[in-house]
């Protein structure tokens, strides 16, 4: 079954166009990897996904929702979390407040209970925390659970974005570029987690990645976009030996 | 149609000087995106320096305004160089309250330094010209005139000289002028050093139709009411807005006095909610 | 350092997180609701100030502290609290009508800001509020009938239950006692789900969207609690100053709440109390100061606005983190004593930080 599908999605910027024409559908289950030269406009896919952008055409349609019936505001609540490109943590919070506002489509309390801090907030809280320490063993982020952000090195910044989005327990998981600015091991690390998000959790992933050895290593499908535009999609050895996908790759990333 | 001519003239000397200090902000905010509320206290610095100059220290006038040029511009640019550049990459709000802070210093300062006695200078350009069968100040005339020239220079310099490129090549990309070398540091301590010059001639120009006090300072708040309205991203907005506000001033204390004094920021409001996106324009979503 | 063991996680909810804390946050109650024992009237009064700030901080920090929107324009709500609270009791109404209508009122103001301006990012909401500010400021000048224009307006004492508060030591537990009610029901939001939500649009408005928050309603709730907050604090000023003029509530006010959240600390409770003894002790300081010394310094007129606007500024270039964030790098620097590496709390370098793309 899919649980996206994507149809002729089309934005410009200032004339340009980021996003051209694009078509693809993601199944229920499995792991999907967008590549592309910088500047392609993968992001921006993900970014239209999250409704910041408004499309110039196009369908996205998310297991039976129009998604561009949606505001931003509202993707989270039908199951849809990602992670960003340059990092977006709520920096002068800790790390278990930052995972604890990924409950937050899990909430459900009064803001007047809230206020006076009702028995009812507190199982509710108790639950969230539950929740919250699960992803924190799952991630091993227990050491750094009372660390404020701004403190972390990136490499913990990056597994923290990704329990932020595991806390909000989505059907479909969107990582931007999961492995930039990791060391091979933390790389490798990252690869197993993937397919433990995939298999343990049964969650759908798509990501935008560059590592090749990671995306052949976590992927069922991958689609090569260059300038907006789908150059070819199929599994990881078809898409790698496309003569356009190997120009364009050959001369811009490593 | 005397009176309403009267006030429109009234209106438009008076929305020179806010529209002068409004194109500060607008320099300011475009060179460094950081809002200077000490503006109107550069002004009010500014014609207390003339004023030292020219009455206290008997300089003649016409050497005494661009010494004091000179005097705010240097000054500008240290208030840049000692302070404003140690709080860059500080939430906006920081400095915000930086240079809110440094105007309550220049209010109090030139209180402790000139007192609180009004002071007034003695122009060169006095008397009345009458046309139409309306009267006005020469010294109206004269902010007319002397802005209209302003507006002329600032324009052949932003669009001929290297240094007006340079600045703003750096307000539109701090990161591409640098690296394209040009010195982004001093040009935004440039940006300083002219802004506080053009408030300082409005303060002179201010001079003989008002007291010279140190309260002159809140009046930054209305040069910034005007530069909201007329968009904040444009020198032309600046002057613009500026003239809205000069104009809307006289007409209200006229016909309706009872909100003479919220009327323009009651504008601003309304330019505010109707173009949330259109304001700030050179703002661009931050890259995800 | 206290290594906490935590046998569940309850305790992380609760408010004092260990018997230290229960014991001294207790202690401090205990001495506060005592003071009127062993202080004479004077500083009673200066206390209840400090507390009446201490209000109105709060109100600020809610909205610029944990949401992040910058007011310059709070004074605003002070006014609309202090004549609203005001009129009611010239009508006849107690405390008990009066309080909560200058809060109701002041919230009401605030949704009036907020509804437009939670559409707008940052700078323009401190545009927005400091024009409303100005415009307040201005109708209470020409609402003679209710505010007694420039003339200004007489405050009634406070009533409670047909008991009316003379005293200024029973001003005092009555600011205090509401005070510490405003303070808990601050401490359970931030401990809330709409807590992390203010936090969350303050750090990160696109992640805060991307997690299901809605930037818009958490501003404008925020909002409304901050309006309603600071319409309390007007409330209680109305009777610490006792007479009302349009010109208490200019522009100096806001900025000088603004100051006093900035000096204590942003983003934390205690920071709200830091500011407010601060700002309190400092202006006792200075008219005492003033008498002091040589009529040729005391005497001059604006050395008051003056020592604010540098203490104001050498706080923002030196310790943005205010005088909470000094005290946590002395507390941690004797508890680490022989070990502290004054790199723990070395300041990240920043870059210009810029939301434009071009
Ligand atoms: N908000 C925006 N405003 C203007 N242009 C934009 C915006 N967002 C993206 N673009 C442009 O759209 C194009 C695609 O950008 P996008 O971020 O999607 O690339 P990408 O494939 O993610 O590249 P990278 O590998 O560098 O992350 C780029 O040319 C970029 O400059
Ligand atoms: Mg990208």
């Amino acid at each position: 079954m899919n649980l996206l599908e994507i149809e002729n999605l089309s934005i410009s910027f200032g004339g340009v166009k980021a996003v051209d024409d694009v078509s693809f559908v993601v199944e229920e289950g499995s792991v999907y990897a967008i590549i592309g030269p910088n500047g392609a406009g993968k992001s921006t896919i993900f970014n239209l996904l999250s409704r910041f952008y408004e499309p110039l055409s196009g369908q996205l349609n998310f297991a039976g929702n129009d998604l561009l019936e949606l505001r931003a505001k509202d993707i989270a609540r039908l199951g849809i979390a990602r992670t960003f490109q340059n990092l977006e943590l709520f920096e002068h919070a800790s790390v278990l407040q930052n995972l604890l506002v990924g409950r937050h489509v899990h909430n459900s309390q009064s803001w007047w209970r809230q206020v006076l801090f009702t028995s009812s907030v507190i199982e509710a809280e108790l639950e969230h925390r539950r929740k919250v320490e699960e992803v924190i063993d799952f991630l091993e982020l227990a050491h750094y659970r009372n660390q404020m952000i701004s403190g972390l090195p990136y490499g913990v910044r990056k597994k923290i974005e990704l329990a932020r989005a595991l806390c909000i327990e989505p059907k479909l998981l969107l990582l931007d570029e999961p492995s930039s600015g990791l060391n091979p091991e933390e790389t490798e690390e990252m690869g197993f987690w993937i397919e433990d998000i995939r298999r343990d959790l049964n969650m759908t992933v798509v990501l935008i990645e560059h590592d090749m050895s990671l995306v052949a290593e976590v992927s069922d499908r991958v689609l090569a976009i260059v300038d907006g535009k789908v150059v070819t999609e199929g599994d990881h050895t078809f898409v790698q030996s496309h003569p356009e996908v190997v120009s364009a790759y050959l001369g811009d990333v490593q | 149609m005397n009176e309403f001519l009267q006030l429109l003239i009234v209106g438009i000397s008076q929305g020179c000087i806010y529209g002068l200090m409004a194109l500060g902000f607008v320099m300011i905010y475009k060179a460094t995106e950081m809002i200077n509320f000490a503006q109107g206290d550069m002004m009010m610095l500014g014609s207390f320096v003339a004023w030292t100059l020219i009455m206290d220290l008997g300089i003649p006038f016409w050497l005494g305004v661009p010494a004091t040029l000179i005097i705010m511009a240097s000054f500008g640019a240290l208030v840049d160089i000692l302070i404003v550049r140690r709080v860059i990459g500080q939430p906006q709000f920081a400095v915000i309250i930086l240079t809110l802070g440094l105007g309550i210093i220049f209010r109090a300062a030139a209180g402790m330094i000139w007192g609180q006695v009004p002071l007034t200078i003695d122009s060169p350009i006095s008397g009345s010209s009458s046309f139409y069968g309306i009267v006005i100040g020469n010294e109206r005339l004269v902010i007319i005139a002397v802005t209209a020239v302003l507006i002329a220079i600032l324009w052949a310099y932003f669009r001929y000289s290297k240094w007006g490129i340079a600045m703003k090549a750096a307000s539109q990309n701090q990161l591409a002028a640098y690296y394209s070398g040009i010195p982004v540091r001093v040009i935004i301590s440039a940006v300083w050093a002219v802004a506080a010059a053009i408030s300082a001639l409005a303060g002179i120009l201010l001079a003989p139709i008002t007291l010279i006090e140190p309260m002159n300072g809140l009046l930054g708040i209305k040069a910034f009411a005007a530069a909201v309205i007329g968009g904040f991203g444009s020198m032309p907005g600046a002057i613009l807005g500026g003239l809205i506000v000069g104009i809307i001033e006289p007409f209200a204390a006229a016909y309706v006095p009872a909100v003479k004094g919220s009327l323009i920021y009651v504008v601003m409001l309304i330019v505010l909610a109707l173009r949330p996106q259109g304001l700030f324009a050179q703002i661009h979503k931050k890259k995800l | 350092m206290r290594i906490l063991f935590k046998t569940n996680y309850k305790q992380d909810l609760n408010l004092a997180k260990h018997g230290g804390h229960r014991f001294w946050y207790g202690l401090l109650i205990l001495v506060l609701f005592a003071a009127p024992l062993i202080l004479g009237g004077y500083y009673i009064g200066e206390a209840t100030r400090i507390l009446i700030y201490a209000m109105a901080g709060l109100g600020l920090m809610v909205l610029t502290g944990f949401t992040g929107q910058v007011s310059l324009g709070h004074a605003a709500f002070l006014a609309i609290g202090a004549y609203t609270n005001a009129w009611f009791l010239a009508q006849g109404f107690s405390s008990f009508v009066a309080l909560p209508m200058a809060a109701l009122l002041s919230m009401i103001g605030g949704l009036l800001v907020a509804i437009p301006a939670a559409r707008m990012s940052g700078i323009y909401l401190a545009i927005a509020t400091l024009a409303f500010a100005i415009i307040v400021e201005d109708f209470a000048g020409h609402l003679n009938s209710i505010t007694g224009g420039n003339r200004g307006m007489m405050v009634d004492v406070p009533t409670l239950f047909g008991y009316q508060i003379w005293e200024s030591w029973e001003l005092y537990l009555f600011v205090l006692s509401i005070l510490v009610v405003a303070t808990l029901a601050v401490l359970n939001i931030l401990r809330s789900p709409l807590g992390r939500a203010m936090i969350a649009v303050r750090d990160s408005e696109v992640s805060s969207q991307a997690l299901g928050v809605n930037p818009m309603k958490i501003k404008v709730f925020a909002f409304t609690v901050s309006a309603a907050i600071t319409g309390l604090a007007g409330a209680f000023l109305a009777h610490y100053m006792s007479f009302l003029t349009p010109q208490i509530f200019g522009i100096l006010l806001s900025i000088q709440l603004l100051l006093m959240i900035v000096l204590g600390g942003l983003g934390t409770v205690h920071g709200v109390f830091f500011g407010a003894v601060l700002i309190g002790v400092l202006e006792t300081g200075i008219s005492i100061a003033k008498d002091t010394l040589p009529s040729s310094i005391g005497g001059l007129p604006g050395i008051e606005p003056f020592v604010f606007g540098v203490i104001l500024i050498s706080v923002i270039v030196f310790e943005p983190t205010g005088i909470y964030g000094r005290w946590i790098k002395i507390r941690s620097y004797m508890e680490f004593f022989p070990i502290y590496r004054r790199k723990s709390f070395k300041r990240q370098r920043t870059y210009l930080k810029t939301e434009r793309l071009r």
